[in-house]
């Protein structure tokens, strides 16, 4: 026969309440002439856009430590999703609202305010060996992007006569992606249409692996990767007609590099600005978004862009928020 | 050649082909987790433990990132635990071998091999949709309590099989009922090897982003949850966000998080091997 105690179960449970409530008396941490305001703040949507939301709600806190501001990263659509359903006050985008989105939020009673915070510039990129793709157009990006070209254009001198007989790799967002969005609208001409026979990856570190090793490659993502791996990869100017444009902090701000540049946003919603917190968080964001985005990889807006932005999201919360702006 | 020294030499054969299988396994994993130290074992220490998330890569901690996941291996070791072992006893003692219960035995092994993003779109309709739960932690722990719970079925049937006919007979001739031979005899027999499948299961559970983040899981979250009704982030989240990261560094703070988390997996794990050592030692039939 056996002698066990059955308190086993019990001793076990309690060691795993124990455990969970070991670690309730952390905190935020207050400062001295901080504003007093306290409630939530839920931001959710581009994981591209994230890392300068991070950074401003980071900063934040010792603004206003009662304010609990929370970031999560389910993408463009899926924080669309919520925002449009009024789940969240503010959605983090790396492109515009799309039709069908705006639609629901109207469904439920919804007006928003769109503003830009930052820029990227989606960097076309080789491996540095490449010595023949000196420059590239966006009709040829086209040519080599567009559904059409799925099993045609697989040499490098089918896009340019001059250059080598040899084979092209593709390396670019997965569809998943407000950047995949973003590009095949620029060069494709249609949002959400390419061809789909290249190597697609949401993770722009696995494009950056794949291009710097491989010398056939050519691929396209964000600028603060390409910055971050100069050494290992060759941007490729793009011409657009105005002659052939690197992207560099400067070019994507004052907008010379085109089409390829675009601006991060955020939205926010009718029912978000009526809790003071969310205004007060909004206006430090746009003071602060310059310095920060750049210091997470960005390129800043010009200030007179920022002044524009402060002044669009003062109009839409004085003007009782009913107007959608875009 | 004859025969015999054909067959002694295809055994040889086979031999060295199973140690070198045994050993791919071992080196891939001796692989990862010595590139994964070399790259983080350096940034790990008490600030890493106890900062909150940042931009700057060197001040950046994982404070609310192992508080989550710490809270998400409790709630659903709660949740599983007690349903997962009612469900491994019924059907090992009391259900009727039936058409019912096969159905049922068929589905719940079945179960355990869904993909884990269908639990999390199941949960994110069911619990933060339909019950209104929003993205909380007590959604979490329901979405992953519901994907471990086929796992703990299975072995929690397992453990209670292994024990001997003889132990229910002697039980049932002293006059003892069902319930009494069940609870007295049989579960604390079994217990150890229940408890390593659960313990199992929950390290499976605990490297899970996916389905978390698809019931709504933040990444940054300045607070510890105080509560299962608060808002949270896991340690594979913090780890898949920092490795999409430009920034050199990040990828730095990605693997120590990651080292982090094969301690509390391997201490998991460790614990699941110490119970099953303990109760062999004790069980004297």
């Amino acid at each position: 026969m056996l002698h066990l105690s059955f308190s086993r179960f019990k001793l076990s449970a309690a060691i795993l309440l124990g455990t969970s409530l070991a670690f309730t008396s952390c905190g935020g941490n207050s400062q001295e002439g901080a504003s007093d305001l306290s409630g939530s703040i839920q931001i959710d949507g581009s994981s591209t856009v994230y890392p300068v939301t991070e950074a401003v709600a980071e900063e934040y806190r010792a603004e206003a430590p009662d304010v609990r501001v929370t970031v999560g990263v389910s993408g463009t659509g899926g924080g669309m999703k919520k925002f449009t359903r009024g789940e969240i006050d503010i959605v983090n985008a790396s492109r515009s609202m799309n039709a069908s989105e705006a639609e629901t939020a109207s469904e439920n009673g919804l007006s928003y305010v769109q503003l830009s915070v930052a820029y990227d510039g989606l960097t076309v990129v080789v491996h540095p060996s490449n010595d023949w793709a000196k420059d590239i157009t966006v009709a040829e990006l086209k040519k080599i992007w567009e559904p059409e070209a799925q099993g045609k254009i697989m040499r490098w001198n089918q896009i340019r006569p001059e250059w080598p007989d040899k084979e092209i790799h593709l390396y670019g967002a997965g569809v998943e992606s407000g950047t995949y969005d973003y590009f095949t609208e620029a060069i494709v001409g249609k949002s959400h249409s390419s061809r789909g026979d290249y190597t697609a990856s949401e993770d722009d570190n696995v494009l950056v692996q794949g291009v710097s090793t491989d010398p056939l490659a050519l691929g396209f993502f964000g600028y603060a990767y390409y910055d971050e791996n100069k050494g290992k990869l060759k941007a490729i100017p793009v011409d657009n007609g105005a002659g052939a444009i690197l992207p560099s902090l400067e070019t994507v701000k004052d907008g010379s590099y085109a089409p390829l540049s675009r601006a991060l946003f955020l939205y926010i919603s009718s029912k978000a600005v009526n809790k003071p917190e969310v205004v007060d968080f909004i206006n430090f964001y746009l003071e602060n978004a310059g310095d920060l985005s750049e210091e997470v990889g960005y390129i800043r807006l010009p200030d007179n862009l920022y002044k524009e932005q402060q002044q669009k999201f003062e109009q839409f919360t004085i003007g009782g928020a009913t107007a959608n702006q875009q | 050649m004859t025969n015999s020294e054909k067959n002694r030499l295809k055994d040889k054969a086979f031999q060295v082909f199973g140690i070198f299988c045994t050993f791919i396994g071992l080196v891939v994993l001796a692989i990862f987790l010595i590139d994964i130290v070399m790259e983080g074992i350096g940034r790990i220490d008490w600030d890493f433990l106890t900062s909150l998330p940042s931009r700057r890569a060197a001040r950046a901690g994982i404070l609310t990132a192992w508080a989550g996941t710490l809270w998400i291996l409790v709630l659903s070791a709660l949740i599983a635990f007690p349903l997962g072992i009612a469900a491994g006893i019924y059907l090992e003692e009391y259900a009727k071998k039936t058409k019912l219960s096969n159905f049922l035995e068929i589905n719940i092994a079945n179960l355990a091999g869904v993909p884990s993003i269908i639990y999390g779109l199941l949960g994110l309709e069911l619990f933060v949709r339909m019950m209104n739960l929003g993205g909380i932690l007590l959604a979490g722990a329901l979405a992953l309590s519901l994907l471990i719970l086929p796992i703990i079925i299975v072995t929690t049937r397992e453990a209670i099989k292994a024990v001997p006919r003889t132990i229910r007979d002697g039980s049932f001739a002293l006059g003892a009922s069902k319930w009494q031979t069940v609870w007295n005899q049989v579960l604390p027999a079994s217990f150890g090897g229940i408890l390593t499948g659960v313990i199992l299961a929950l390290s499976r559970a605990v490297g899970e982003a996916a389905p978390l983040i698809v019931i709504g899981a933040l990444a940054y979250v300045p607070f510890v949850p105080k509560t299962p009704m608060d808002e949270f982030t896991v340690l594979p989240i913090q780890i898949f966000n920092w490795t999409s990261r430009p920034q050199e560094a990040f990828l730095t703070n990605a693997a120590a998080a990651i080292i982090i988390l094969l301690l509390i997996t391997f201490l998991l794990n460790g614990i699941a091997v110490y119970l099953r050592h303990r109760q062999q030692k004790k069980i004297k039939w």
